[in-house]
């Protein structure tokens, strides 16, 4: 039976939570600009609590099981990060508070960009982008920024490998520039001839994803930012794939000059069904006074000898704040409590892992899945859930095949460069029983896409739904409940 | 090491099945010169240690939780009831993610229709996204609808001096290589006729809110065809307290274009500024040009009912260069948070809590009013905050206010706008008692009379 509407399960005259009581006088209200109607539910406590209840045993999630969704990084969510987060210290504090009354709090971001600078080799951090695709437009803005106070009017070219993931070319549109695709190479780099017939004064910047999308290490990577440096651009890492190179490599090194971390990737915060995430930005020292305002300094002026005092600050070229207020603080503080527990160690240990598990996985698939690019890979990896047995699987049918096993299933068609693709990121956190599994189903279903096709082509058959109707509800769109 | 499941043995066996004799082997692309870095950080704790760390560092703040709190400004002390964390503590929530396959993420993508149905009942809209990352880009993003709906053939922004200042700055941010010319805000005396009259055949939109910043309820009857009359099919977009909207007429019945804001006020907690939620709705007929997730009705092939994300066209991970955003994630946990507050309050709940707001903030204008050398601005009826001209800098009296009473007092106005010199905004929710509002009677009255010793 489907979970119905909370709508369809309201009785008028229920009410769910009791307000606390009026404890002063009424005043009038201001009749002609009050509503007559609210059409909300009207429910019980209880109601709630089943209903939605009800509604998370549909879910998927980390928490039932492995979640090899490539380029997502769905890695343990360490329960520690949720208590830590819900410390009332924490959660009843005001943004526009007094510095003084918020040093707590103001500490944790300091040493979080401490963190973060170190881990990244960058020089500055700011806290404040709500996501990886906010932090990507924050990198981009700064860059466009940085070549305009500096007189070099004519650059409007942002240059993006066609294994990019799509939030890079659609945050260059957004600031204004214009998107430039380079092509890869036979082994899943960077085409670095493609890329220098494009180098020229007009180039903002290349936009690189490092390891790529493909799961693989830009074997050239320093050729290719030399090569984008020698024109005057600067070279922007999109770090949605650090958990590869934590304590491994770190972009700052190689003359990356900003990036953006993705807090719910790497370092383990919760995805939450599609967000929070926090996407803090990096730069190298030349780009640290473009960053958004504000961030966190130590105050000389107000600190005493051995008691640093900490203050929001604006740098003095800021591209402007890009958000209200400074950052997702709760995502904040579960993203620095796993960095203490894990330390440089166990950070570096996490990055060996993920990559060990992504080439164990591959390992045991890739004499049945088609590899375009047969090469030690990093945290993730693509193949081809296209068979030459099986001419009509296509990896839509694979992918909901996985559901019927109870797994999630790979991320699909992405990146575009590699037609039926698989992308695989299995994470540090899942054992090698967990893989064997997840392998032994991959076979399985290699399998079956041979001898029984239509048990994929009608799969999932076990889920709570079946396959839906996509092309029904993008032709007549129903976007909310209709009141009778 | 933690969270790590692996045995020594387990490890030597898929180190052999790859066929490399050690971990370093896997990383031999790397250029060497960077490899293995030596990172200076803090040396790993236990579980109870940073627990106890991170308590003592809370301990260093003066939390709402602990103290009587006046300050608002675009953030509020609300309640959450229980049941809200209850919900978005369970594991099927928040480890899930984006609900790419719709056949194991049902519990998401009704949670999002739901929260899409209760936003437009709520503003009055027709449609509404699944939520962007707070009330300031949700502000950026309507402009950036305006201007996709004239094809980016006009650029001008009219913006009320009395948005809040965090999104005109951001909105600012946003659009800064887009060649637009945003106008209207640049004195507080700036009347919404007097806004009116900057529209022309070049606007793409104007945005007003209500209630605005300094806690005013704006009139918004006619405002929509006024604009028409002075350039037709320019879009009005809103910025709104969604918690106002228990008591107050929605957006959506003034004609609005779009109607958005922050939806901290929906059960979600201060945090120090985040995460909270950017509600965002608009008119059926820009369906295609509103940027987000958006969830939609459908049917599985046996015809039972079921919810998936739709007209991702417009999308990035599609359209690339061409969507309508950037915008990948959303605000999933806080718009199910909002959801649950939402369902929890309901019909009946909203409408109280909005008025217990309303009263509470009005006895607390009465009082401070009646105080010796204070003054409350009554020009425009007021929501839940409410300008006080005071007898001395806000700074002041706030460091008083938090010395002396251990009282975090209301927002210095001065900061955005000179002419408001001594002028501070008080926020008064449900959760301020009568006694802390009473309490805060005699701090400010104390005040007074020490500063004329």
């Amino acid at each position: 039976m489907a979970e119905p509407l909370i709508y369809e399960l309201s009785s008028q005259g229920r009410e769910g939570v009791k307000p606390p009581k009026l404890d002063v006088p009424v005043s009038e209200l201001p009749g002609d600009l009050v509503r007559d109607e609210l059409p909300l539910p009207e429910v019980s406590e209880i109601d709630v609590v089943r209903h939605f209840l009800h509604l998370s045993q549909l879910n998927y999630a980390i928490d039932k099981g492995m979640y090899p969704l490539g380029s997502c990084t769905m890695k343990y969510n360490p329960k520690v990060n949720e208590v830590a987060a819900r410390i009332p210290g924490f959660t009843g504090i005001h943004p526009l508070q007094d510095a003084e009354t918020v040093q707590g709090a103001l500490f944790v971001m300091y040493e979080l960009q401490n963190y973060l600078k170190e881990i990244s080799g960058f020089a500055g951090v700011t806290l404040q982008p709500a996501a990886g695709a906010h932090g990507e437009l924050v990198g981009v803005l700064i860059m466009r920024k940085y070549h305009l106070d500096r007189g070099d009017t004519k650059r409007d070219t942002i240059l993006v490998p066609d294994s990019a993931h799509g939030t890079n070319p659609a945050s260059t549109s957004m600031s204004g520039l214009r998107v430039v695709q380079i092509p890869s190479d036979e082994r899943g780099n960077v085409d670095l001839d493609a890329l220098q017939s494009q180098l020229c004064d007009r180039v903002v910047g290349l936009m690189l994803t490092n390891p790529n999308t493909l799961g693989l290490f830009e074997e050239q990577v320093v050729e290719v930012i030399e090569q984008v440096h020698s024109c005057g651009g600067l070279v922007y890492g999109d770090g949605a794939n650090m958990n590869a190179l934590m304590g491994i490599m770190r972009p700052g090194d190689v003359g990356i000059d900003v990036m953006h971390f993705n807090l719910h990737k790497t370092f383990s915060t919760p995805h939450g069904g599609g967000g929070p995430g926090s996407g803090p930005v990096g730069v190298a020292e030349h780009l640290v006074d473009y960053l958004p305002s504000p961030i966190v300094i130590i105050d000389e002026a107000e600190s005493l000898e051995d008691i640093p005092f900490f203050n929001l600050y604006e740098p003095p070229k800021s591209i402007g704040p890009v958000k209200a207020f400074w950052g997702h603080f709760g995502i904040m503080l579960r993203a620095y409590t796993y960095m203490r527990m894990l330390g440089a160690e166990g950070m570096q240990a996490a990055a060996e892992h993920a990559v060990l598990n992504a080439n164990y996985l591959l390992s045991q698939i890739k004499d049945v899945y088609p590899l375009p690019y047969d090469r030690i890979c990093k945290h993730e990896f693509v193949v081809k859930g296209h068979l030459d047995e099986a001419p009509d699987i296509h990896a839509l049918d694979i992918a909901k095949r996985l559901i019927d096993y109870g797994v999630h299933p790979p991320t699909n068609y992405f990146p575009l460069i590699v037609p039926e693709a698989l992308m695989i990121e299995p994470t540090e956190t899942e054992s090698k029983q967990s893989l064997d599994n997840y392998a032994s189903i991959l076979r399985k279903i290699a399998e079956e896409a041979k001898q029984n096709p239509e048990l994929l082509h009608t799969a999932p058959h076990n889920a709570p739904v079946r396959r839906l109707d996509e092309v029904q509800a993008a032709r007549n769109p129903i976007l909310r409940y209709k009141h009778e | 090491m933690v969270y790590l499941p692996h045995t020594d043995e387990e490890r030597a066996e898929m180190l052999k099945a790859i066929g490399v004799e050690r971990i370093e082997d896997l990383f031999q692309d790397i250029p060497e010169q960077h490899r293995y870095p030596v990172l200076e950080l803090p040396d790993a704790v236990s579980e109870m240690e940073i627990l106890q760390e991170l308590q003592a560092l809370a301990d260093a703040n003066l939390s709402a939780n602990a103290v009587p709190m006046f300050l608002g400004a675009g953030a509020y002390r609300h309640w959450v009831p229980s049941v809200v964390d209850y919900v978005i503590s369970r594991g099927e929530f928040y480890t899930a993610y984006t609900p790419y396959q719709a056949e194991v993420s049902q519990g998401t993508l009704q949670a999002i229709f739901e929260y899409q149905s209760m936003i437009c009942d709520l503003t009055g809209m027709e449609i509404a996204n699944a939520s962007h990352y707070d009330g300031a880009t949700a502000t950026a993003e309507a402009v950036i609808q305006a201007i996709n709906v004239f094809r980016k053939k006009r650029n001008k922004v009219v913006v009320a001096p009395t948005v809040h200042p965090h999104y005109r700055k951001v909105l600012r941010t946003y659009t800064q290589g887009m060649g637009l010319e945003i106008v209207g805000d640049e004195s507080l005396n700036t009347s919404l006729d007097e806004l009116i009259e900057l529209v022309d055949e070049n606007t793409a939109c104007v945005i007003v809110q209500t209630p605005n910043f300094l806690g005013q309820i704006e009139n918004l009857e006619g405002l929509a065809d006024k604009i028409q009359q002075k350039a037709k099919k320019t879009l009005l977009a809103v910025a709104t307290n969604p918690l106002s909207l228990g008591l107050l007429k929605a957006p959506g019945a003034f004609d609005a274009d779009i109607v958005m804001g922050d939806g901290q006020p929906l059960g979600l907690g201060l945090n120090f500024g985040g995460p909270y939620l950017g509600f965002y709705t608009t008119k059926e007929q820009y369906v295609r040009q509103i940027a987000g997730r958006l969830v939609g009705k459908t049917v599985d092939i046996e015809g039972k009912e079921a919810y998936v994300m739709t007209l991702t066209t417009r999308e990035q991970h599609i359209r690339r260069e061409k969507a309508t955003s950037n915008i990948c994630s959303n605000q999933g946990l806080m718009m199910l948070a909002a959801t649950v507050y939402m369902s929890a309050l309901g019909k009946h709940g909203l409408r109280k809590v909005a008025e217990l707001n309303y009263h509470k903030a009005h006895y607390t204008a009465q009082k401070i009013d009646a105080l010796p050398g204070f003054k409350v601005l009554q020009d425009k009826p007021f929501f839940n905050e409410f300008v006080v001209e005071c007898p001395a800098p806000v700074e002041e009296i706030n460091h008083y206010l938090q010395d002396e009473w251990s009282i975090i007092g209301g927002y210095d106005l001065s900061q955005d706008y000179p002419e408001l010199e001594n002028h501070m905004l008080f926020a008064v929710t449900e959760v301020n008692t009568r006694a802390e509002i009473d309490y805060l009677m005699d701090a400010l009255h104390e005040f007074r009379a020490g500063s004329q010793d």
